[in-house]
């Protein structure tokens, strides 16, 4: 056990020396590390949000509200199959989306097969997801005998699209979050309906919350005029009418004909600009081909008459068309702050969410904290490892040098490995360290217990010292090996803070057992071969 | 003269001291789960769902005028109190009726009371019904998994009765740590659950260590009756088990001490269970074989041939 090839000692001194070079960037500012020369590592530890302060967020996708949404959908496409489709009307009664489906009897059994056809293409074969040559439907078909027809959402069908929908709605928020340019958070998808997003340095989400949970669907529709507002409200609203509220306060209601005019879908561009009047902020928006050709038709024929902008279901301009638009630009004026009108400007060339988002999880961190957080953590640390290094000389002698030099090296190691593998360091994580600070320890004093037990057994010094090393290489592997198993199940099950934890307990096993074996050893192996001593001072 | 924690060549008559532990173990582990069931955890946000808000103010916070501020905002139970110093405040909103949306506009309301004071916003969690439901359910999987692989790996490596004994022993540390939750009512949350996953790391550790010893000599003794090499093997490996924990708990309590408020349950909970997990390796891991009958011929010879230490142990 005490004897080194010569290439492991070249290669035990290697790893130290790297463990040492990787940790070094991490005590020096990004300023000093620039003028390092090219060949040293500059790499440094990436903190968790809980130390360098900033913002988790986890958003779920409202799957019934889209549920909803896409019965409605299909509820007036079934309509307009059975009414308008070839070979003449089809009657039907009960028409209506229930809580698991969208339901209609045919009246006429006789014609139930015809019916069956029809409604048949509004399954909506989804070309995405063929599995071994058989197409998966969005929504199941089922008919009876007795006339009753029933759509409902097919389990792969529903997974499908929320797959798609996770999708895009990442890149819309990554597209809007870039635009707002003040921080480069991380948007990831986790499990078939969430998306998570962290933002670093971002303390007070409040506006990157606004930014992504507006779900942004523009559209342009006529005001109708035949009865006001609050007539509407009290009374019915006519058919083919919505009565949709501003966003001003108090709310102010807008009968509009519900069919949009045109959709945000159309536009290619939304900037702020202020108005030369008013000196007002406004937004300035362009249409592409199609949406500048539709609505120079519609403002041509609708001169003189009100319409209405309107943003997620809330109004937020009405203006009266003065005159045709032929350019394909409009404006859309409100009363903004100059910040709103930057937020609305983002989400308008961003797009709009395919879903409704809601956060279900957050968590933000001031920078006050994290740096509390990170400036407490160090001087446990050090304190923690002051602690361990004295009480280790005071009962090992020599042997606890040798045992803290290895737990320095073995700590270069820790902080080498989390800096190269870029594992992130929380809060939990600086409390892994001290724990492994005290731990890592344990290797060594089960070595040198065993020496004395073998001292006192009557050995001679070099055979105690192998013996106390081979004989200890057992319980330290199976030791080990146990909390590693309690490590790595940490990890895979545990979520944020817990999974920091879990990852610099981890790595701090496998540098305390290569330290207490290969480091310490060779530093034992030294000072017997240059000391030879007769008597162990253990 | 160097320090010895305990002295050479110890003969504590550890199998005789377990009529005084077991009965001690049995008393601890009913009475907290008794406290667990009949007085509960105190759940954190993580698992119970609803808001932290830790704000520091500017020179001492008036922690009167806050609660009733925040009673007038109807949001129910809600509790405010210091956390680590007269400045920093930590406020608790229990979870909102109506769903995730709901617990969205609590931070808003709380804004808006402090709208105009000069206050430093240091943390907000919000974690909503769903998220905390999953964050038990994983966790209670996490310990539990972490149980059970542990146990087949002990079981690979010794006997049946000494993964028996390792879990036994373990599970008393982890119930006596829920009891120390319970009655100290500390925050049960995330953080936690990753300190009783430590605890139980460390504890079989501990107890890994003493049972590898009594493998040993149960092969070098065959002939000395189990209580005796039991004994035998803890005296010899207790200077080992008090050192390790001594500068485990070194490193601990600096943390406790200087490491801050936020993580302070966190050390406390893993402090105790650390004092906890050396009791339960000394004092109930080794009783426990004799509980299954466990016997020197139990080791066959080819059990040599498992392990690395099987060249050392002539």
């Amino acid at each position: 056990m005490l004897y080194f090839a010569r290439w492991k000692i070249a290669l035990i001194v290697l790893v130290v020396a790297a463990g040492i070079l990787t940790t070094l960037p991490n005590f020096f500012s990004k300023e000093q590390l620039e003028s390092w020369p090219d060949f040293l590592p500059k790499k440094q530890m990436v903190l968790g949000l809980d130390l360098q302060g900033g913002a988790y967020l986890l958003y779920e996708i409202d799957k019934e509200d889209y549920i909803k949404g896409r019965y409605e959908i299909l509820e007036s496409d079934i309509r307009d199959a059975l009414l308008r489709g070839e070979g003449g009307r089809i009657n039907y009664t009960g028409l209506g989306v229930r809580a698991d489906g969208v339901q209609l009897r045919i009246r006429d059994v006789t014609r139930l097969s015809e019916a069956e056809e029809r409604l048949q293409p509004l399954v909506n074969p989804l070309a995405s997801s063929v599995f071994g040559g058989q197409a998966v439907n969005e929504f199941d078909l089922a008919v009876t005998d007795d006339g009753l027809v029933r759509f409902t959402y097919s389990e792969q069908g529903l997974q499908d699209r929320l797959t798609n929908i996770v999708q895009q709605s990442i890149e819309v928020i990554r597209r809007r979050v870039d635009e707002i340019g003040t921080t480069e958070p991380s948007i990831q998808r986790q499990g078939s309906d969430r998306i998570l997003v962290e933002a670093p340095g971002e303390s007070d989400p409040e506006q990157l919350k606004r930014i992504i949970g507006e779900t942004a669907i523009l559209s342009f529709h006529m005001v109708d005029t035949s009865m006001s507002g609050e007539q509407a409200l009290q009374s019915r609203p006519p058919a083919g009418t919505v009565v949709r509220m501003s966003v001003d306060d108090p709310p102010f209601p807008y009968l509009l004909e519900a069919a949009p005019l045109l959709k945000g879908d159309d536009l290619v561009d939304a900037q702020v600009s202020f108005d030369q009047r008013s000196n007002e902020p406004v937004v300035n928006f362009r249409f592409n081909q199609s949406g500048a050709r539709k609505f120079a038709q519609i403002t041509q024929q609708n001169v003189g008459r009100p319409f209405a902008i309107v943003l997620d279901n809330e109004v937020i301009s009405a203006p009266v068309i003065r005159e045709p638009i032929t350019g394909g630009s409009g404006q859309i004026s409100g009363s903004f702050s100059v910040e709103g009108a930057n937020e609305l400007a983002v989400l308008l060339r961003a797009g709009a969410l395919p879903a409704k988002l809601t956060v279900i999880e957050e968590r933000s961190i001031g920078p006050g904290l994290g740096a509390d957080s990170i400036e407490s953590g160090k001087l446990a640390s050090i304190i923690g490892g002051v602690a361990v290094v004295v009480f280790m000389v005071l009962a090992y002698g020599r042997f606890g040098v040798i045992a803290d030099l290895a737990l320095m090296a073995n700590i270069c190691l820790i902080f080498g490995a989390l800096t190269l593998l870029q594992a992130t360091l929380t809060l939990p994580g600086i409390a892994g360290i001290v724990l492994t600070i005290g731990m890592a320890v344990d290797a060594n004093v089960l070595i040198f217990e065993r020496i004395r037990e073998e001292v006192r057994a009557g050995r001679s010094a070099i055979s105690a010292v192998d013996a106390g090393f081979s004989r200890a290489l057992g319980t330290i592997l199976d030791a080990n090996i146990t909390t590693l198993i309690a490590a790595v199940i940490l990890f895979q099950l545990g979520s944020g803070p817990v999974r920091g934890f879990a990852v610099t307990l981890a790595i701090g096993i496998f540098t305390t057992v290569f330290s207490a074996f290969t480091f310490s050893r060779l530093l034992v192996a030294m000072w017997l071969r240059r000391r030879r001593p007769s008597k162990l001072p253990i | 003269m160097l320090l010895r924690l305990v002295p050479d060549n110890t003969k504590i008559k550890f199998m005789w001291l377990r009529k005084v532990s077991f009965p001690l173990s049995i008393l601890l582990v009913i009475a907290s789960l008794a406290g667990f069931f009949l007085i509960g955890l105190n759940y954190g946000i993580d698992f119970k769902g609803g808001t932290i808000i830790e704000i520091k103010t500017d020179g001492p916070a008036d922690i009167a005028g806050i609660r009733s501020d925040l009673s007038d905002l109807n949001l129910g139970d809600v509790q405010v109190q210091e956390f680590g110093g007269s400045d920093d405040i930590l406020i608790r909103v229990e979870e909102q009726p109506g769903g995730e949306t709901a617990q969205q506009s609590v931070v808003n309301k709380i804004r808006t009371i402090f709208e105009d004071q000069n206050v430093e916003f240091r943390r907000v969690e919000v974690v909503g019904p769903r998220v905390s439901g999953e964050l038990a359910q994983a966790g209670a999987i996490a310990v539990a998994a972490s149980l059970l692989a542990i146990l087949f790996y002990i079981w690979f490596r010794f006997e049946w009765q000494f993964a028996i004994g390792a879990i036994l022993t373990t599970a008393n540390d982890v119930v006596v740590t829920i009891g120390l939750f319970v009655v100290l009512q500390l925050d049960f949350s995330l953080s936690s659950i990753a300190a009783v996953l430590t605890i139980i790391g460390y504890s079989l550790n501990d107890t890994v260590v003493v049972y590898d010893r009594i493998r040993e000599n149960l092969r070098k003794y065959k002939k000395r009756p189990l209580p005796e090499v039991l004994d035998l093997s803890i005296n010899e490996t207790l200077s080992r088990t008090m050192m390790t924990s001594v500068t485990t708990l070194l490193a601990l309590i600096a943390l406790y001490v200087f490491g801050g408020e936020v993580i302070q349950s966190f050390t406390l909970a893993m402090i105790f269970g650390i004092v906890i997990g050396t009791y339960s390796s000394i004092f109930l891991a080794a009783p426990f074989l004799i509980l299954f009958n466990l016997r020197a011929e139990a080791m066959s010879p080819n059990d040599d041939e498992k392990g690395p230490e099987a060249k050392a142990s002539v």
